[in-house]
């Protein structure tokens, strides 16, 4: 798995040199790199039981069948069906929520976006900065704020891992975009209650979670990739062999 | 007679099926004209291989397009979901998906190549005005081609793309709203849109891009390939009419291309394998968002290969007068037949004016690709009209500029590579 991941990392390097820059534009607030391994199957497995729990209860992923999650996680029906599955009978079904429209727009305001391509649309940096991006703001209606997307809707799921931030007097917003530094360096917040982990572990589950919504946003790309060895493998044989075919029937033209 | 009559049979694929059918069907005939007995220049070089490179990628999409026609779903509801379909649970689905969305942008990498190419030898010029007439059509629709495909995932910048597209149409004065409504066939880009769309990209577009490239092919194959000489091969035969720097297009050109061939493959399937979204340009990061009318993207962009033009339709502030010089800027290399009056055809007898003239012009338009893509600050609105200038000043200065250029001998025969000092 780990090898595909590096080979894939060095054909996109390659391949002419398209910049992930461009992501970025637009964005606002500096983001965090997420540096998720979409091959490390026990991270993926810590972010589909997280997902599950905090976030499928609004967050629906209407793509994705519980069974290509399990098949490619190395999870079995009865895991799934057991401690898995909250709003399914079979395995073949798509993760979905039973939330109406018109609660979630009377609760939240809009319906909590649908999950399956949220890591392609959004980007992994943004989630990963999205998530660790909470702070306390009582002028907003959920108490909650956040750095990456302004007055989000959406409270913060996971405070009681990270604890309470609140933004740090000294620090505004454009004091810490303008040092150069992004917020990870320089914390931009002073704790106002500390949650059960460290920021350290915080961050790791975050990125269980983002290393999980990049999976499902495209569940092919393990098999995508390795496919891809295989066939830039016949290719570079298929080369040589068209190269002396034209050698030997050029070899007598002047 | 008898005898000679007996000795010609010999030559002659006479018997069963082979003869049956060529008496009825001319393919050993078709085969000689247009394979084994076209004679195209033995110094063709790397510029030569992106027109058997654009009928590939031509081949790819058309074939992924089948496939892909058989799980997708033309309409407002289903067509997101009905792509993500393919891309999950449609087995090997993603590889024809990402096949068909890289070569929308291979196709586009190919084609400015192929006409490049032209420039740089003249390939547009006397007698091979009309292929490049021809060859100019193909491009048109090839464009409208990609715009309509490029609404069918039915993701935000479809939406919104084709929603600005096709309101340029309006800039038009007195018909343009009609005609906006006529192409969408509703108030908006909807459900109807979509089905027309997909009407044109599968059946109408692909139909009309075959039988062009097939007039185009025929063409070529009538006054012969150019070469980076632009030498007339078919002026110097031997005593079998056979060019004198000629060579057969099979084993010879087929054997050269079929390298190209591979050398594409890798770098076309390097990117379908590894990179599909080419870092956003290939695939969009918004496209990745179903399509909603109510939600204006914050920055609408459309795909690379378009972005040219848009940064000319963008550097005039009044709209109509930009929808204009953007259909200019794609229609005024039509008239490069007319347009380049130097003696010699290829660059490489050309003087340093015109190999200026076109290094300037490429600057210009990679350039205008590049502002395309970025949002339009005062700056590079500015930077936007200094190239289309340049763009036009290309084009509008050239009969006068190929004139007076100071032009180098052109040789009697074609010039091999390491002949020179022969």
């Amino acid at each position: 798995m780990r090898r595909a991941t590096l080979l894939r990392a060095a054909a996109l390097c390659l391949a002419l040199s398209a910049s992930g820059a461009a992501f970025a534009a637009g964005g606002g607030a500096a983001l965090d790199a997420a540096n998720n391994d979409v091959g490390n199957t026990k991270s993926l497995q810590r972010g589909f039981k997280y997902f599950m729990n905090y976030c499928s209860g609004c967050h629906s992923a209407e793509y994705v069948r519980y069974n290509t999650i399990g098949a490619a996680l190395e999870i079995s029906d009865a895991e799934l069906e057991q401690n898995l599955m909250f709003n399914a009978e079979r395995t073949f079904e798509t993760i979905n929520i039973s939330m109406r429209t018109e609660d979630a727009t009377a609760w939240l305001g809009q319906v909590p976006p649908d999950m399956s391509l949220i890591a392609r649309s959004k980007g992994v940096d943004h989630i990963y900065s999205f998530l660790r991006g909470y702070y306390r703001d009582d002028k907003s209606a959920t108490g909650w704020n956040n750095t990456v997307v302004k007055n989000v809707s959406m409270p913060h799921v996971l405070w009681e891992m990270e604890g309470v931030k609140a933004k740090a007097e000294s620090h505004s917003d454009e004091g810490a975009a303008a040092d150069g530094h992004s917020a990870a360096d320089k914390p931009a917040f002073d704790v106002l209650a500390a949650g059960t982990m460290s920021a350290e572990e915080y961050d790791d589950v975050v990125r269980d979670i983002v290393n999980f919504l990049d999976f499902i946003s495209e569940p092919m790309q393990l098999e995508r990739t390795q496919i891809g060895i295989w066939i830039m493998a016949f290719l570079v044989i298929f080369f040589f062999l068209s190269l002396f075919l034209k050698k030997e029937i050029w070899k007598d033209v002047k | 007679m008898a005898r000679a009559e007996s000795e010609l049979q010999i030559g002659q694929k006479d018997g069963g099926l082979m003869k049956w059918i060529n008496d009825r069907f001319p393919f050993d005939k078709m085969m000689k004209e247009h394979v084994t007995e076209y004679y195209a220049s033995k110094n063709l070089n790397l510029w030569y291989v992106f027109g058997v490179l654009s009928m590939v990628v031509l081949v790819i999409q058309l074939l992924t397009g089948i496939f892909l026609t058989m799980n997708y779903k033309p309409s407002a509801a289903e067509a997101f979901a009905s792509v993500e379909y393919i891309m999950r649970d449609v087995k090997y689905g993603y590889i024809i998906r990402y096949m068909h969305s890289t070569g929308a942008s291979a196709f586009f990498i190919v084609v400015y190549l192929h006409m490049f190419r032209a420039m740089l030898y003249g390939s547009y010029r006397k007698p091979r005005e009309l292929i490049w007439l021809i060859g100019m059509i193909i491009f048109i629709v090839l464009m409208a081609e990609a715009f309509m495909g490029y609404l069918l995932p039915w993701g935000q910048m479809s939406y919104w793309g084709a929603q600005v597209i096709v309101s340029l149409f309006g800039a038009i004065p007195g018909i343009g709203e009609g005609l906006v409504d006529v192409i969408r066939g509703d108030y908006s880009i909807s459900d109807i849109t979509l089905n027309r769309f997909f009407a044109l990209h599968v059946i109408a577009l692909p139909l009309a891009l075959v039988m062009l490239v097939v007039v185009h092919i025929l063409a070529l194959h009538e006054v012969g390939s150019n070469n980076p000489d632009g030498i007339e091969i078919k002026k110097k035969k031997d005593a079998n009419g056979v060019p004198l720097d000629g060579i057969a297009f099979h084993p010879y050109h087929t054997s050269k291309d079929l390298v190209a061939i591979v050398v594409f493959m890798a770098a076309f399937f390097a990117v379908v394998f590894f990179a599909p979204e080419m870092g956003g340009y290939f695939l969009e990061h918004a496209n990745f968002e179903p399509a909603n009318r109510l939600k204006t993207p914050e920055h609408i962009a459309p795909v690379w290969y378009f972005t040219p033009f848009y940064a000319i339709l963008r550097a005039v502030p009044d709209k109509l007068l930009g929808v204009i010089l953007m259909g200019a800027a794609v229609v005024i290399p039509m008239f490069l037949p007319w347009l380049d009056r130097s003696p010699v055809k290829s660059i490489r007898y050309k003087g340093v004016i015109t190999k200026s003239a076109l290094g300037l012009f490429v600057v210009a338009f990679l350039f205008l690709g590049w502002l395309g893509l970025q949002p339009a600050t005062d700056l590079y609105t500015n930077l936007a009209r200094v190239f289309t200038v340049i763009y036009f000043a290309f084009f509008a200065l050239m009969p006068w500029y190929s004139k007076i250029d100071q032009t180098k001998p052109v040789p009697e025969r074609v010039v091999m590579k390491g002949a020179e000092h022969a």
